[in-house]
């Protein structure tokens, strides 16, 4: 072989002059250069010189000051999930470093494209237990896409041109670039040239026809036909080509969580949710269907329940661009691989023209049934007890299905996803994968900077909204108009259900005896309400909705109320409970 | 299924760190590492991974597609026992004075295919390169001679195909050149 140089391991597009600028110049430069006009963070020693650095450039990027690093990075991931572009979010190193983890292992799991950039103390001080020196490498690697640490100077622009092209592209996820003190005071001749391609990474495998002829065929052939949809659709910007796809074989298609809002909710193949506490018809017939087709979904266990009672009469065609989600969790049968929007133009071409009414009638059959034992039930109670559906379906009425839907975790979550009304995609923004309380809050103030046409809402829970409540702060300086709903019903209502039905109703540490929201509101500045009876609550989400500008609502709802249908935890998915 | 000797191979690029996110990958779903070794690899720049494990073929299956998914990591692959031509190596260290029958512990290193690596005043150091279960039967053998220092290095191996992963890790960096 010889002396044959190892090729460089990035390639690179365009080239300019060079300048010589310190560390800490470059990084917002290459900010500004990526297209970043809004970050969040929080500053500290270690990360002093790129905020002094940021202080040139106010008028490129704007820096929203959370109130606490996580709230920063669930932000980042709210504006990333409005808008489709990188979330920015800096820190400090140490405790502001690990105040970032929640937020990039909710970004890993619901693949969202987040930059974090955190300082570190100096380079000569690395492994001495230096103050506020924390091992954030090691620590993220697990939670991170990509992580790399920058020593120097020089290094600074291959390392973030590198971050952010593996946030974005492919799969995408978060990524983290720790910076030494030094390296941001020292200098460089600075030549920013954008990644465009790793050597050693894979963006998007190249589609196999022939995976698509087999996944044709068997499309073709048929009888019951099921699709089940996922975030890759909207990662993708696949969500017109779906459509186009379900309408060609008047395939019954069902969401997850992450999915949502790909699809409008009105569309008359959209059968509804999948999962624990999804719909009746699409669980059930999961079981009932000759082929599933998974469209940028991973078969998590909140969708399957139990794996060995899971879809087993069923061919599985899997289109997916991330290989190692093949067969990870559900054995397929036809392997599409590559990008949801190229997988689905091509699949298209080649499926017959088809419609499934008898099949599609089952699905409403089961709405039926649900509609009668659940659904009519919790959207207009008989009961004095206010619920969380009425409330959700009122909002719908009010906002006509187009705001942007930012949720906590809990009950509240899904109620809100079950019963809000989507009419067009990137909509709905939880956390799915971790179930991250006290994301709601936080990821409203991104997503409202990110999408600031848009009405955006935060459901949230008495519980959650407590764990980052300070960002109301937040959205106070910033002005953002963050509508917060707080659905407060004084448990922990999730937790508390499950020890109502499968721990002998033995509350333990589940109650909360909770502060005055109302005044809490008023302590930042944001206009408040409160309902507690059923006469007021049109009138106050009316104006709840119209206010121009952040608005605080509180409802008081039913204490025990439970989330149903339901599949336990352990149970396969048709044996759904009602009740 | 049941758990089998299996050998995963990744070729990668030369990343600090590299090491820790392909361990937390075993981390994560608690599986044992026999052994792990890192090396350079044929191809100039690119280093090699070899980890022994005994695990359901399914399990290393996922294993393996979760760490070809790692950035740095080029290409990754993995081998039953049969695939591949593997060793490890042993070094024990004696005291010279134990060895108060050389000749018989000599037979014994001749017996083994071992060697001698080196004979100081005080210690000799015998070398043998094999099977863990090689290493071992001469491990039991020199027992009592009283080994002050045993170690044996992680399973190295090469594949029995013709041209193995190398061959797709030449093709991938010519694509993207
Ligand atoms: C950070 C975190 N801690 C704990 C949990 C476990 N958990 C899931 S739902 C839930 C209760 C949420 O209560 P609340 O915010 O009041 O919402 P509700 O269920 O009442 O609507 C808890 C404690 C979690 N998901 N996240």
């Amino acid at each position: 072989m010889g002396t044959v140089e190892a090729p460089e391991q990035t390639s690179k597009s365009k080239t300019s002059n060079t300048e010589r600028i310190t560390g800490a110049e470059a990084v917002v430069r290459i900010l500004i250069e990526e297209g970043v006009d809004l970050a969040f963070g929080y500053p500290g020693g270690a990360i002093m010189p790129v905020y002094d650095s940021l202080y040139d450039y106010q008028e490129k990027i704007h820096h929203v000051l959370a109130r606490h690093e996580q709230g920063a990075s669930h932000a980042a991931q709210g504006y990333a999930r409005a808008c489709g572009k990188v979330g920015v979010c800096l820190a400090t190193s140490g405790p502001g470093a690990t105040n970032l983890i929640t937020g990039l292992a909710d970004a890993q799991i619901d693949s969202t494209p987040v930059v974090c950039i955190t300082g570190q103390v100096a380079s000569s001080l690395l492994g001495s237990d230096a103050f506020q020196e924390t091992d954030v490498i090691g620590i993220s690697m697990p939670v991170t896409k990509w992580n790399y640490q920058v020593t120097r100077a020089e290094e600074i622009p291959d390392a973030l041109a590198k971050a952010f092209y593996l946030a974005r592209s492919g799969r995408p996820g978060p990524v983290l670039v720790d910076i030494t003190k030094d390296a941001q005071f020292g200098e460089l001749d600075f030549d920013y040239i954008k990644c465009t391609s790793v050597r050693s990474y894979i963006e998007k495998p190249k589609l196999d026809l022939s995976k698509i002829e087999e996944a044709a065929e068997l499309i073709n052939n048929a009888e019951r036909p099921y699709i089940l949809f996922g975030q890759g659709v909207i990662l993708a910007q696949a969500e017109k080509e779906f459509k186009t796809f379900i309408e060609k074989t008047g395939i019954p298609s069902a969401w997850t969580i992450m999915g949502l809002s790909a699809l409008e909710t009105d569309h008359p193949l959209n059968v509804g949710m999948l999962g624990m506490h999804g719909n009746y018809g699409p669980n059930l017939l999961t079981n009932e269907c000759d082929v599933l087709i998974a469209i940028g979904m991973r078969f998590d266990d909140r969708v399957t329940g139990n794996l060995s009672k899971y879809a087993k009469q069923a061919k599985v065609i899997h289109l997916e661009i991330d290989p190692a989600e093949i067969d990870k969790n559900v054995k397929t049968t036809v392997a599409v691989l590559g990008d949801a929007k190229e997988s689905l133009t091509e699949l298209t071409k080649l499926v017959k023209p088809n419609s499934h009414e008898e099949w599609l009638q089952r699905f409403r059959d089961c709405d039926k049934q649900e509609w009668e034992k659940v659904i009519d039930e919790e959207l207009h109670p008989k009961s004095e007890i206010l619920s969380m559906g009425e409330v959700i379906r009122i909002i719908n009425d009010k906002t006509g299905g187009d705001h942007i839907l930012v949720t906590d975790v809990g009950q509240h979550q899904m109620v809100a996803c079950r019963y809000t009304k989507f009419t067009q995609s990137k909509s709905n923004i939880t956390s799915g994968g971790l179930g991250t309380m006290g994301f709601g809050l936080p990821a409203a103030l991104g997503a409202a900077l990110g999408a600031p046409e848009r009405t955006v809402i935060a459901v949230v829970g008495d519980g959650g909204f407590q764990m980052t409540l300070q960002e109301l702060a937040t959205i106070y300086q910033t002005k953002a108009k963050v509508k917060v709903l707080l659905l407060n019903n004084e448990f922990l209502g999730m937790v508390r259900q499950w020890q109502q039905l499968f721990f002998d109703k033995r509350y333990s540490s589940t109650e909360m005896i909770n502060p005055d929201f109302q005044t809490i509101a008023k302590g930042f500045y944001i206009p408040t309400n409160k309902v507690t009876e059923r006469y007021n609550l049109e009138a106050a989400i009316e104006e709840f909705v119209n206010h121009d500008g952040a608005y605080f609502l509180e409802v008081m709802v039913g204490k025990e109320n439970n989330v149903f249908p339901m599949v336990p935890s352990g149970s396969g998915v048709a044996e759904i409970r009602l009740e | 299924m049941d758990k089998q000797e299996f050998t995963i191979t990744a070729y990668t690029e030369n990343h600090v760190g590299l090491l820790h996110r392909i361990t937390i990958i075993f981390t994560k779903r608690k599986i044992n590492i026999e052994s792990l070794t890192t090396s350079e690899s044929e191809r100039e720049g690119i280093h090699r991974f070899t980890i022994a494990v005994t695990e359901t073929e399914e399990l290393v299956q996922k294993v393996v597609k979760q760490i070809e998914k790692q950035v740095e990591v080029l290409k990754a692959g993995y081998y039953k026992k049969k695939e591949v031509v593997q060793q490890e190596l042993a070094l024990y260290k004696l005291r010279t004075d134990s060895l108060t029958n050389g000749l018989e512990v000599e037979r014994i290193v001749r017996e083994h295919g071992a060697r001698f690596l080196t004979i100081e005043k005080e210690f000799v150091v015998i070398e043998k390169a094999g099977f863990k279960r090689e290493t071992k039967a001469l491990f039991d053998e020199l027992k009592q001679y009283d080994i002050v220092e045993f170690v044996r290095s992680g399973r190295i191996a090469v594949s029995r195909e013709q041209y193995g992963l190398g061959k797709q890790v030449e093709e991938l960096l010519t694509v993207s050149q």
